[in-house]
């Protein structure tokens, strides 16, 4: 365990404002993220009730469903700011591994 | 938990074992838990040996001969090797790059008591109706069908120390990328750090899928699910794809920290840098890398297609090569380096030969058409014996020798250690380099017993002659621990005199809160730069004395494992006794009341006044 | 001690999850148990894809037969809102606003429960219809993988309503909205997880 060296700074009240308004802003990107997840959901679901061939909608809403986790990540959950690129780095290894397993399990699990 | 010494009743160290959060204790216990597992992994083998010793021997029967290999298997991979290695990172990792513990000293404590409980649980089949037999691979089209509850002790067993493992390994990834000290950037970590590092993030992979295998199996068993069920649509393929996803992986989670140790010795021990520190950095990631793409390598005769078999072959041979650059940076580090061979130089020495023999066995296996040839005969038996072995417990009594008197303030003896080399060594060879021929002449592996007059007697009886010689090793090995701390004499820092990184240049014995100051690293062997530069002290400090944040003991982890524990006889008897169900609750609700009681307390730890470290100077708990 | 310092809106810090050492480490911590996650919910979804609608000789369930999109699509909104709300958590605590914080924590959990809910009715119609989990390898891979999502599901809210209770009295402080951050990166995982689920599971599983 390190040392503590807490140094408690007191922001003044301009730099105060401008980071409530910067978070603000941020938070109103948080919202239009919502709503394009909430679109992109909806899209998904609409041409799979549409009926249209599997050879399309597959690949369309597999790809909607990749947009809609990396907004997830870097925005939810904050991976488009700084300091985060140890856990990109592990969890899209981890991505990587397991569509490896994935993809073995579709083609070399066989009867 | 004062600073100041104090005599302790038995009761209260006890219980300062049970609680203790400190990596440099908890390292002790793993190393004292997985010695225990490793004589009992040993004394399983020599049974083994007894019984192949001659033809149509009935010193064991079959079923009992299926039992004790399967635990032979599993308690030294599982319960012996990593933990033990487990051991060496907790006691030298925090201290090698100048940290004052790892980051979740808690998680510790816990990792810890996970493996322990599952390790017990496991081998408490012995006495309740019998010991997995499935193998330790267990593939699910044996395992389903095994009766009584062997396999279901496995699956549970290896589920609670997994999750441990799993902990050890997060623990030790945020510990390094977080606690290195200033100065110590990458580039500049040693070695055996470096491997720790990749050996955590293959275990952060690695054991996931292996935790859903026994899940599934544990369903099939105990809770009615058809994974593995070709009637009712399952697939036991999908066991050996999990398994060896996991299984691979594994083999490096083992060999990895070897490498670590075998390249801190090569260094220390030929007085030189070690030789192309960067490339055995990337061969160590490009390993840890590849361990993830080849899994199927174990699966060529499962008649996967030739695509997969092709594709899989190549990427086996591709980790030749990362292996080789490293052997070749090993020869070249003691190449004009003024040797001195110490034990551990001398287990170093003798890792050479008998590792590139096990790769070299490696790379014939992954020619997919030999392998079909190979493949479940004696041969693969010579081929991971020589790896593993020659390889990972070559790494563990090395490592043994050159960090007890880190661990312990004392030295074991270079004589025993010497003999107990020659013995261990020659019995290894004996025991396993025949056993290639007796695969190629056709002896299958995973038989208790073999006919007379096949060519196989002799071959058979040497090498159980083998086996009596590395038990001699080892036991010569119990006799010098024995005696070291018996006699007990302190030798204080760097005893070997030729130490290169940090944990040599802490005081012995090493203070609870480790470093007073936290040092400042100036290089690649930044000890050995300070002695060069005729530091007395041995280090350079980053920041001036001040108070130390230390982490509150906790019998919170014990208590966490022990609900496991309890709650997996329930799951073993389930649908068979009435208490089954109760117990299973019971021993969850343990563990979730002594989660909810960890988040619902705050622990802050507590702080060591920067004048109680004035006047501290050793390291007396 | 340094956790007692009371903070003001002004003195919080902008990142209060990686202020000290304690917090990096749960951070980073956190992350790569994420990381490991994504590997075994993975593997789930490579078993329930080699094992969709397999069964015995001449069985009734499959995959166009069982599921209902109009459910799915309203346990899929309260999910993904459930995920909104708890960024709105984490940004009452960046401005050190704790009621914000316990406010939008309790909405994220009453969605949850709604999702909860729902998918307890789904698996109970399963069940009563004849799929239960030992009816084959097909039932018993989309039980295991969506109730495992589920089991994340029961765990996270049990972890939030855990940490709004403890942090009643206490308020914000560095330690406690650490607390609050790692919980709400988990339920955002989980949210992930549902994203392939609905896609590959239900949608791909209706899909002519
Ligand atoms: C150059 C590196 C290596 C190569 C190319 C290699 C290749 C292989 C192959 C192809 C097999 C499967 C043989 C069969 O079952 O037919 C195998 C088995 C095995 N290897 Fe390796 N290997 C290497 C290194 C290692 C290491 C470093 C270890 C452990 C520390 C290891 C441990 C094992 C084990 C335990 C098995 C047998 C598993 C079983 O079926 O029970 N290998 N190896
Ligand atoms: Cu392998």
């Amino acid at each position: 365990m390190g040392h503590d060296t807490h140094v408690v700074v007191a922001k003044n009240k301009t730099q105060y404002e401008y980071a409530r308004r910067k978070r603000s802003q941020t938070m109103q990107m948080q919202v239009v993220t919502f709503a394009i997840m909430i679109f992109l959901t909806f899209i998904a679901f609409a041409a799979v009730a549409a009926g249209m061939s599997a050879y399309y909608v597959g690949p369309v809403i597999l790809l909607l469903a990749a947009i809609q986790v990396v907004l997830q990540l870097y925005y939810f959950m904050h991976m488009s700011e700084k300091g985060h690129n140890m856990p990109a780095f592990f969890l899209y290894s981890g991505a990587l591994f397991g569509f490896t397993f994935v993809i073995t399990f579709l083609t070399i699990v066989w009867w | 938990m004062s600073a100041i010494a104090q005599k302790k009743g038995f009761g209260s160290a006890l219980w300062d074992w049970l609680t203790t959060v400190d990596h440099k204790k908890i390292a002790i216990l793993y190393l004292a838990s997985g010695g225990f597992f490793f004589v009992v992994g040993g004394i399983e083998a020599m049974l083994i040996r007894i019984q192949l010793a001659v033809p149509d021997n009935s010193f064991l029967s079959a079923g009992l001969y299926n039992e004790i290999l399967t635990m032979h298997g599993t308690t030294m991979i599982f319960l012996a090797a990593m933990p033990i290695l487990f051991g060496y990172m907790n006691a030298v990792v925090p201290l090698q790059i100048g940290a004052r513990d790892v980051a979740f000293p808690f998680l510790n404590s816990l990792g810890f008591w996970l493996f322990f409980f599952g390790g017990i649980f496991l081998n408490l089949s012995w006495f309740m109706g019998g010991a997995p037999d499935a193998g330790w691979t267990s593939y699910a089209s044996l395992s389903l069908y095994s009766p009584g509850h062997g396999i279901d002790f496995y699956a549970l067993g290896l589920q609670i120390s997994g999750a441990g493992t799993y902990i050890a390994g997060i623990n030790f990834l945020v510990t390094i990328i977080n606690m290195r000290a200033p100065g110590m950037t990458y580039m500049r970590m040693p070695l055996f750090t470096w491997t720790t590092f990749v050996a955590s993030a293959l275990i952060l992979f690695a054991f996931p899928p292996l935790t859903i295998g026994l899940f599934f199996l544990i369903f099939d068993r105990m809770f009615g699910a058809n994974f593995f069920d070709h009637t009712m649509g399952g697939n036991t393929i999908i066991w050996e794809h999990l398994f060896w996803i996991f299984g691979h992986p594994e083999v490096y989670i083992l060999i990895l920290p070897a490498f670590g140790i075998f390249s801190e010795i090569f260094a220390i021990f030929s007085r030189k840098r070690l030789f192309g520190y960067s490339a055995m950095v990337f061969a160590t990631v490009l390993i840890g890398f590849l361990g993830f793409m080849v899994w199927a390598h174990h699966m060529f005769t499962v008649g996967l297609g030739p695509t997969a078999n092709a594709i899989f072959a190549v990427a086996t041979m591709a980790i030749a090569v990362p292996t080789g650059v490293k052997i070749f940076n090993w020869l070249l580090t003691i190449w004009g380096g003024s040797i001195k061979v110490t034990t551990p130089m001398l287990y170093a020495l003798g890792f050479i030969p008998s590792f590139v023999a096990g790769g070299v066995t490696g790379v014939m296996q992954a020619a997919a058409p030999l392998d079909y040839q190979l493949h479940d005969s004696y041969f693969i038996v010579a081929h991971f014996h020589y790896v593993i072995v020659g390889g990972v417990v070559l790494a563990i009594l090395a490592g043994l020798h050159l960090y007890w008197p880190l661990m312990f303030n004392t030295m074991l003896s270079e004589k025993l250690g010497k003999i107990t080399f020659w013995f261990f060594f020659l019995g290894f060879h004996a025991t396993f380099f025949i056993q290639h021929f007796l695969g190629l002449m056709g002896m299958p592996r995973r038989v208790y017993t073999f006919i007379e007059g096949q060519g196989w007697d002799l071959f058979n009886f040497i090498s159980s002659m083998g086996a009596i010689l590395m038990a001699i090793g080892v036991i010569v090995l119990v006799i010098n621990i024995v005696m070291t701390t018996v006699k007990n004499v302190p030798v204080g820092n760097d005893p070997w005199k030729d130490g290169r990184t940090l944990e040599w240049a802490i005081p012995q014995p090493v203070p609870f809160y480790n470093f007073k100051r936290t040092p400042l690293v100036r290089g690649l062997d930044t000890f050995w730069i300070e002695k060069q530069e005729g530091n007395k002290e041995g280090m350079s400090y980053a920041e001036p004395l001040s108070d130390i944040h230390m982490p509150n003991n906790s019998f919170i982890p014990f208590v966490m494992s022990l609900g496991l524990f309890i709650a997996a006889f329930g799951a073993l008897y389930n649908g068979e006794k009435a208490w089954a169900v109760p117990v299973l609750v019971i021993g969850l609700g343990i563990t979730l009341a002594s989660m909810a009681t960890r988040s619902l307390k705050d622990d802050h730890g507590y702080h060591i006044h920067k004048e109680d470290l004035m006047d501290h100077k050793g390291g007396n708990y | 001690m340094a956790e007692e310092v009371k903070y003001t809106p002004q003195t919080w810090p902008e990142h209060p999850e990686t202020a000290n050492l304690e917090g990096k480490n749960k951070f980073l911590g956190f992350w790569l148990f994420l990381g490991g996650e994504t590997v075994l919910f993975a593997s789930l979804f490579a078993t329930y894809l080699a094992l969709k609608n397999k069964g015995p000789e001449g069985m009734e369930f499959t995959t166009q037969s069982l599921f209902e999109l109009p459910l799915v699509f309203v346990m899929t909104m309260l999910l993904l809102t459930s995920s909104l709300t708890s960024v709105y958590a984490m940004y009452h605590m960046k401005n050190f606003n704790f009621r914000g914080v316990q406010t939008w924590m309790a909405i994220t959990v009453l969605l949850g429960f709604g999702f909860l809910a729902l998918e307890i009715y789904e698996f109970y119609h399963y069940v009563h219809i004849g799929f239960t989990y030992s009816q084959s390898a097909f039932s018993s891979s989309f039980f295991t993988l969506v109730g495992t999502h589920g089991l994340h599901v029961v765990i996270g809210l049990g972890w939030i309503i855990l940490l709004m209770l403890r942090n009643a009295k206490r308020g914000l402080s560095i330690y406690t909205a650490q607390k609050y951050y790692t919980a709400s990166l988990y339920w955002h995982f989980i949210d992930v997880v549902w994203v392939f689920i609905f896609t590959v599971v239900y949608l791909m599983g209706v899909m002519s």
